[in-house]
């Protein structure tokens, strides 16, 4: 996968590519995939499964073919212990249930059986292992089908080896294989050493099961590691503790890019409990801030967290900010608004008619608006942290990761990927941020220049001040309606960033080519111009999407109101016109599955029916990261702009659900997190975040939280993945219905800076 | 030296400076690292412990002001392999996302079922507002809670929660 490829998948196959998914993204299992398997050296059946076969010249331009390795998936112990094994980070998006969930449902596992492990780090064999853009369950699909249904098949194959019968006369059920003919059962552990011994089937040969016949997918599971975090048993890399295991903590220059010149390290060092303290220079800039490797700043190194922490409250350092970010906030609002009233060298990235000309003759009217959305910063419970180990020229790592990265944190400390071994660890909050490594590369760097075990732990103020946010926006848009009131010109202006170590476009900033409704209507355009940032923004849940979705999905709200009308009566036009057409239009958007999904959601929530006295519904739509979406937020707001959401109906397609329960929780978590965010911003000074803690940055709270109903479309579509897509929808159906409470069009985010807070 | 009583044992505790947080000491010297950090000012209850049955932050307390009091933390919630009938709940409930927040979100939750055994759902806001969830999961803290309060049990967890499909 290249960074193009990379990048659109963490946009979730999203703006620019034009099509669904990107090439060579998806694996192609049923044309070449192949099964491998070994007897483990303790008897029972290991199962590995390989991706690509060499020598098939289609196979190249996917990923490359990987080695079997005994027990990369399924373990079967002759005890009937059955283990499966999850790749991807656990970062709460629950893919080591989900992941668990679909290899036992083809291997028509008998669920209490099962314990799900975390695999190791190991690119060769597991391709890469990431959770970001939603899309570990659409990539891993039919590669842990098969890997569940080849360990049936050689279980059940060993059982008609044993009773001398055709493997077409036994069935499987709850661990067990069963000849009805004759009564006989046998249970998989009994047969795993036998199956061991087999020859491996086909991938061609197996038959996968369908969605009529799931006993495991679509119902709900209780997280894996439950009882282990009900319980506070050390999961997370913070609670890795070491034989003569070293504490250290970095200061950084506030103002982002900064150096130390000097510090008071005389005094610093005399300290109780401190060991060492030095200047860290950092690693060479990069321009791709996914690259980031260890910041410059002082490393103060001690006996406990507290030591360290106590002695950077004496530090005083002298910082060089010739080359740190002198960006300003308020200093950007200007000069977007003043872009966006007189555009200067924009770049124009779609042009369908003749807009200027639409506008100018709208038959009906013209509706026009500028928004503006602030930074936001990812804040993960827990903060930044890895324990590093470096002995006998090698690193071994525990680490929050959500893309481990073995040639970064290797080059961080001097050493080659395979001098460095990787432990992933339970991450406590994703979000985006730790799809960058720059806390690793901290520990391989520290704990190599200790010479032994060492602890990197960032305040929360340092993961605040030192985070790569959510980039900021702006987006002026005009719309022309027609005599029948409805959509007949549309155009877009953002002002948006350019990353100044790049040059290229901030991640999740700019708009795409195929941005919605780019394909639905004729008189189009989509522009955007630039300012230079120098603050580092990476990817942040659903990127691009989050923002896009409120300020779109905001403003066709604005075109329906000046239209005169109903808002869902507006939309189901829209995407109706390209009803039936068959082919994704945006980047993947099906009108029919989003005119579904639309029709749901006012459906279930009671569109137009009477609510409680002050209670108000808004609607909005959004298609990322594969899902499509639909969401009615049932509002409040009192005298004094206390916005109360009391309910919101989330009607999702996106393919079968495989854990209920995972898939309530995520639609739930998105809706809280995007009604938090609506009143959270990052301003930046001087190159300075100003927030740096919860007092100043208030995450919400359990009294915020309303009521989520979920409904999914099931259907026979591949499964696409939630810890996104519902998070964009929620924030302009919110905004929508403060507008139908108040008459008061929300147009900057934070709301706080309309007057508004949340109740 | 310096003694605590941590989940029922008698422990003994050398070299430690006095002002550090009973957060650290549980963590980096006791090994209980169930207590979590999140932010160190009192602000996200990641932290929460018992003093005396009563939850506080422990981010917030040194150690030296522990001395003689009862400090349960989430490690001492359980009887053996026995959870409580929170913790239970926790789990037949599929409450965590990430997971990070939720011995603190029990702590508090324990804390109030002990005073307040059938707590109103503003009772719950109100006895839960000093704890962050980042992944949003509040919805279910309060369900698992009620249903806690309402069995006065937790029922067996079987992993595979109920029978409805999607
Ligand atoms: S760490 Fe103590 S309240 Fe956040
Ligand atoms: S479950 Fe992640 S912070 Fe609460």
């Amino acid at each position: 996968m290249d960074g193009e490829q990379f990048n659109q998948m963490m946009l979730g196959a999203g703006p620019g590519t034009g099509a669904d998914v990107a090439p060579g993204m998806l694996p192609n299992l049923s044309r070449r995939g192949f099964i491998k398997v070994a007897g483990g050296a303790a008897g029972g059946l290991v199962l590995g499964l390989s991706l690509g076969v060499p020598g098939d010249a289609q196979a190249q331009s996917g990923p490359p073919p990987r080695p079997f390795v005994p027990g990369a998936f399924v373990r079967i112990a002759p005890d009937g212990k059955i283990t499966l094994i999850s790749k991807n980070p656990e970062i709460g998006q629950g893919i080591k249930t989900g992941f668990g969930v679909i290899l036992a449902e083809e291997l028509d596992a008998k669920w209490s059986d099962v314990t799900v492990a975390q695999a190791e780090v190991n690119a060769a064999v597991y391709g890469m292992q990431i959770a970001g853009g939603s899309m570990s369950t659409p990539l891993a699909w039919d590669e842990l089908r098969h890997a569940g249904a080849g360990a049936r098949a050689m279980l059940v194959a060993a059982a008609a080896q044993q009773w001398g019968v055709p493997v077409s006369e036994l069935a499987t059920s709850e661990s067990t294989v069963i000849h009805a003919a004759s009564g006989r059962k046998a249970s998989y552990g009994s047969l795993a050493t036998a199956a061991a011994a087999l020859p491996v089937p086909d991938i061609r040969s197996l038959k996968l099961k369908a969605r009529k016949d799931y006993k495991l997918i679509g119902q709900r599971f209780t997280g894996v590691d439950n009882p282990a975090i009900v319980t506070g048993k050390p999961l997370f890399a913070l609670d890795v503790q070491l034989p003569g295991m070293r504490y250290a903590s970095i200061e950084k220059c506030p103002s982002v890019g900064g150096k130390a010149k000097s510090f008071n390290a005389d005094e610093i060092k005399r300290l109780p409990g401190i060991i060492d303290a030095f200047i860290i220079e950092g690693t060479p800039p990069v321009a791709d801030v996914m690259k980031t490797g260890v910041l410059p700043g002082v490393a103060i190194i001690g006996k406990n967290t507290w030591a360290v922490l106590s002695a950077r409250k004496a530090l005083k350092v002298e910082w060089d900010t010739a080359t740190a970010s002198k960006d300003s906030w308020t200093g950007f609002v200007q000069q977007a608004r003043a872009l966006s009233k007189k555009p200067q060298g924009e770049t124009v990235v779609k042009a369908k008619g003749d807009v200027e000309k639409a506008l100018a003759t709208a038959k009906s009217k013209t509706v026009e608006a500028f928004y503006q959305f602030g930074f936001v910063a990812h804040a993960q419970l827990e903060p930044q942290n890895t324990v590093a180990w470096f002995k006998d020229g090698a690193v071994e790592l525990w680490a929050p990761m959500q893309l481990p990265d073995a040639a970064l944190v290797g080059a961080a400390a001097g050493l080659p990927a395979d001098k460095v071994k990787l432990n992933q660890m339970r991450v406590g909050g994703g979000f985006g941020r730790r799809l960058m490594n720059d806390f690793v590369c901290e520990a391989a760097y520290l704990s190599r220049r200790v010479d032994g075990p060492v602890k990197v732990v960032w305040t929360r103020e340092d993961d605040m001040r030192h985070d790569a946010y959510r980039v900021g926006g702006f987006m002026g848009y005009r719309a022309g309606i027609d005599a029948q009131g409805k959509l007949a010109a549309f155009d877009a202006h953002m002002v948006t960033f350019k990353d100044t170590a790049s040059g290229k476009v901030s991640k999740g900033g700019g708009i795409s080519p195929n941005e919605f409704p780019a394909d639905y209507v004729d008189d189009y355009r989509a522009s955007q111009s630039f300012l230079p940032l120098s603050t580092p923004v990476v990817w942040w849940r659903a990127p691009g999407s989050n923002t896009m979705a409120w300020v779109q999905q905001s403003f066709l709200h604005e075109v329906a109101v000046a239209a005169g009308r109903d808002h869902v009566e507006f939309l189901v036009e829209l995407f109706g016109r390209k009803s039936g057409t068959g082919a994704p239009t945006n980047r993947g958007l099906d009108p029919d599955r989003a005119i579904g999904v639309i029709k749901l959601a006012a459906e279930k929530a009671g569109w137009g029916k009477r609510l409680p006295k002050g209670h108000h519904h808004g609607l909005a739509f959004y298609f990322s990261h594969l899902g499509h979406i639909a969401e009615v937020a049932e509002v409040s707001v009192d005298a004094s702009k206390k916005v109360t959401v009391h309910k919101v109906t989330v009607a999702a397609d996106v393919g079968p659900v495989i854990n209920l329960s995972a898939a309530e929780n995520q639609c739930e978590g998105s809706v809280v997190d995007a009604i938090g965010t609506m009143a959270l911003e990052v301003t930046m000074e001087n190159g300075a975040a100003q927030q740096a803690n919860f007092d100043r940055y208030p995450l919400p709270r359990m009294a915020v939280a309303p009521k989520v109903e979920t409904h999914f479309v099931q259907s026979d579509r591949s499964p696409t993945g939630l810890g996104e897509p519902v998070f964009p929808p929620a924030v302009p159906a919110i905004c929508n219905a403060i507008h139908a409470a108040t008459g008061h069009r929300i147009r900057t985010l934070p709301i706080t800076k309309e007057g508004f807070t949340l109740a | 030296m310096m003694r605590l009583q941590v989940n029922g044992k008698d422990l003994q505790l050398d070299g430690v400076a006095h002002d550090t947080p009973l957060l650290w000491v549980l963590r980096d010297e006791l090994g209980l690292v169930g207590t979590k950090y999140g932010c160190g000012i009192a602000q996200c209850g990641a932290c929460t412990v018992h003093l005396d049955g009563q939850p506080v932050r422990a981010c917030q307390i040194p150690v030296s002001a522990v001395a003689g009091l009862k400090i349960t933390t989430v490690e001492g919630l359980a009887q053996g392999e026995r959870l409580s009938t929170l913790q239970q709940a926790w789990v037949d409930h599929d409450v965590a996302q990430c997971g990070y927040c939720q011995a603190g979100q029990l702590m508090s939750a324990t804390a109030l079922l002990a005073t307040n055994p059938d707590p109103t759902d503003a009772q719950i806001d109100e006895a839960m507002a000093g704890n962050i969830c980042r992944c949003g999961t509040y919805g279910r803290i309060k369900k698992a809670i009620k249903a806690a309060a309402q069995t006065g049990k937790g029922q067996a967890g079987k992993g595979q929660i109920g029978k409805e499909k999607a």
